[in-house]
């Protein structure tokens, strides 16, 4: 009974032989190739690669927005039969309903997780204390009556990232969820992140395509080859020491050889032609 | 430098009119003069770097708005006058003129069901686009969701909608006369089948838009088919529903005087017959304009509802 429990904690996430075909008018477009990947319980796990390479489709299919054409997926010892709250997704465009304030936003992911309908029928004081918490862990609760179009980039990613978060997910997946802002805005959201992900101890799927990112937050950076037909080329263990800032990674000689790892691999052995 | 002087002229003449909401303005200026000079200057070099007190800038901009409008009425009228004066049968405007005023006199009387005011044939058209149109919204915004919604729905509502959709709306009377055997209905279904189109079309146009990103909210979420309807769907297809309902009030508006004119009764449509047997001609181009301001009205009235609903 015990190894069964720990097989699960080793292989919180799975995915098993995962293949998947887009059909399209051109005709079929493999995008994965036979992937094999398991994340463990609690560990935060980059998937970086260069642009096209299916990275995005894997966070789909673990947040079960598609269905892999061939392979199993499981999350927490159970099958991934379609999307659901136990795995939050944090949007690149952040994906906020504009026509409702910050709060609605978060209000609605929580209604829908603790609220009448679910197993655990929260009363609306509940939901509405649990709303407020979410969103003062990423320190929006001055703007929590605007609507997502009178705030900036950043804090609409912080809405997007607290509404995942109040859902309280076995899985966050982030899909390049700094991607689009400013670099001093991401440096500092990143720093945030890692902050909430040691608070929660929440298993975090994240791609990007950003190197100090993928150092900087994961436990483990997958390196995906370049698509069509897409695989994971390497894995890289990061053991640096947390909590991690980002000044005294600058001079670590870790940090810096894993970073000269990743950007081989990225630029000389898996080097994507200009297009 | 005549061109200034003309402009002077031009502007004396427009300040001095009725308009006391203008003359109001200008009183308050020390000197009436130096405002219009003022104007004129401005008329001269719109960059001007000296800066005139800002009620005159204030009325000089809003004579440069009015102005092209109070043009385009003003050939209106030259236009009437002319061909009145060619066609003897045709009244001008000053008759027509005489002949609203003792109208509108006395718009609510009544002697008899075929002899009544102005008024209530206008608000008897008015109730009878008011029924129609409800009934069109109450069946044409679910059913655009509905198509909208899913693609097994759209495909099979295609054929018909295409079939049925460029059909004269007065074709459909006769079909209405027989089923409700009276006239008052069959024009209220008249109005509702040429406004539920407009409806359907784009209320369905809104829903089927919605950008996959929220759909995928709402996946993750796992929202209740009811949630992704009010929260979703609603809001965003909310713009397009109010376009739907603007062209809607906009045909139904066109097509009752025509039903009208066919069933009788009581309404504009049929007023405009009934004159038309009495050829009183200037009633007739006096109920051409109260078409067009009421329709006008009814437009405003459904903008400033949609900017109300927009959520940006």
């Amino acid at each position: 009974m015990e190894k069964v429990e720990k097989a699960n904690a080793e292989k919180y996430v799975q995915l098993e032989n995962v293949d998947m075909t887009f059909s399209t008018k051109k005709g079929t477009f493999n995008a994965l190739n036979n992937i094999n990947l398991n994340i463990k319980e609690g560990e935060f796990v980059s998937i970086i690669g260069h642009s096209g390479c299916g990275k995005s489709t894997l966070l789909n299919l673990v947040a079960g927005l598609l269905q892999p054409t061939e392979g199993l997926l499981f999350c927490a010892g159970r099958e991934i039969a379609g999307p659901g709250p136990e795995r939050a997704v944090v949007f690149q465009n952040h994906s906020l309903l504009p026509w409702l304030t910050c709060y609605e936003n978060v209000y609605l992911a929580v209604e829908r997780v603790f609220g009448v309908s679910s197993k655990s029928r929260e009363s609306k004081a509940q939901l509405e204390a649990r709303t407020h918490a979410a969103i003062e862990l990423v320190g929006l609760s001055h703007s929590a009556d605007k609507r997502p179009n009178e705030i900036s980039g950043g804090m609409k990613q912080r809405v997007g990232i607290a509404r995942a978060l109040a859902m309280e997910p076995k899985v966050l997946l982030l899909d390049e969820p700094f991607g689009a802002l400013d670099a001093l805005t991401r440096a500092n959201l990143q720093d945030e992140l890692m902050k909430i992900m040691a608070k929660s101890g929440c298993t975090a799927v994240m791609v990007t395509h950003d190197v100090d990112e993928s150092i900087l937050l994961s436990d483990r950076v997958v390196m995906m080859t370049n698509g069509p037909s897409a695989g994971i080329g390497e894995i890289l263990e990061v053991n640096l020491p947390r909590p991690r800032t980002r000044l005294d990674l600058a001079e670590n000689k870790d940090y810096n050889h894993l970073r000269s790892e990743v950007l081989r691999f990225l630029y000389e052995r898996h080097a994507k032609q200009a297009a | 430098m005549s061109a200034i002087s003309i402009s002077k002229e031009s502007l004396k003449s427009i300040m001095q009119s009725k308009d006391t909401m203008v003359s109001k303005g200008v009183a308050m200026t020390e000197n009436k003069n130096e405002a219009i000079e003022n104007v004129a200057r401005i008329t001269k070099t719109q960059s001007s770097q000296l800066k005139p007190n800002n009620l005159s800038i204030k009325t000089y901009q809003f004579f440069k708005w009015l102005l092209p409008p109070v043009f385009g009425i003003l050939l209106l009228l030259a236009i009437w006058t002319l061909i009145s004066h060619q066609s003897p049968n045709l009244p001008g405007p000053l008759k027509t003129w005489h002949s609203a005023v003792q109208l509108f006199s006395d718009p609510f009387y009544d002697h008899g069901p075929n002899d009544m005011g102005v008024g209530w044939n206008i608000l008897a058209s008015l109730q009878r686009v008011a029924l129609g149109f409800s009934l069109a919204a109450l069946v044409g915004i679910p059913m655009g969701f509905i198509i909208g919604r899913f693609k097994f729905a759209a495909r099979m509502t295609a054929p018909v909608i295409s079939l049925l959709r460029p059909v004269s709306p007065l074709a459909w009377l006769p079909i209405g006369l027989l089923v409700f055997k009276a006239a008052n209905p069959a024009a209220i279904w008249v109005i509702f089948i040429s406004a539920v189109w407009p409806m359907i079309i784009n209320t369905a146009v809104g829903v089927s838009k919605v950008p996959q990103d929220y759909m995928n909210v709402a996946k993750v979420l796992n929202l209740s088919e009811w949630k992704i309807v009010t929260k979703i769907l609603f809001p965003f297809a909310l713009p397009y529903m109010m376009t739907g309902i603007r062209l809607s009030i906009s045909v139904a508006w066109l097509v009752i005087v025509a039903a009208e004119m066919l069933t009788g009764g009581v309404g504009i449509g049929f007023w405009v017959w009934d004159e038309w047997n009495n050829l009183n001609v200037e009633h007739i181009i006096i109920a051409i304009f109260v078409v067009g301001v009421v329709g006008l009205l009814l437009e405003l009235a459904l903008t400033q509802m949609a900017k109300k609903f927009s959520y940006e």
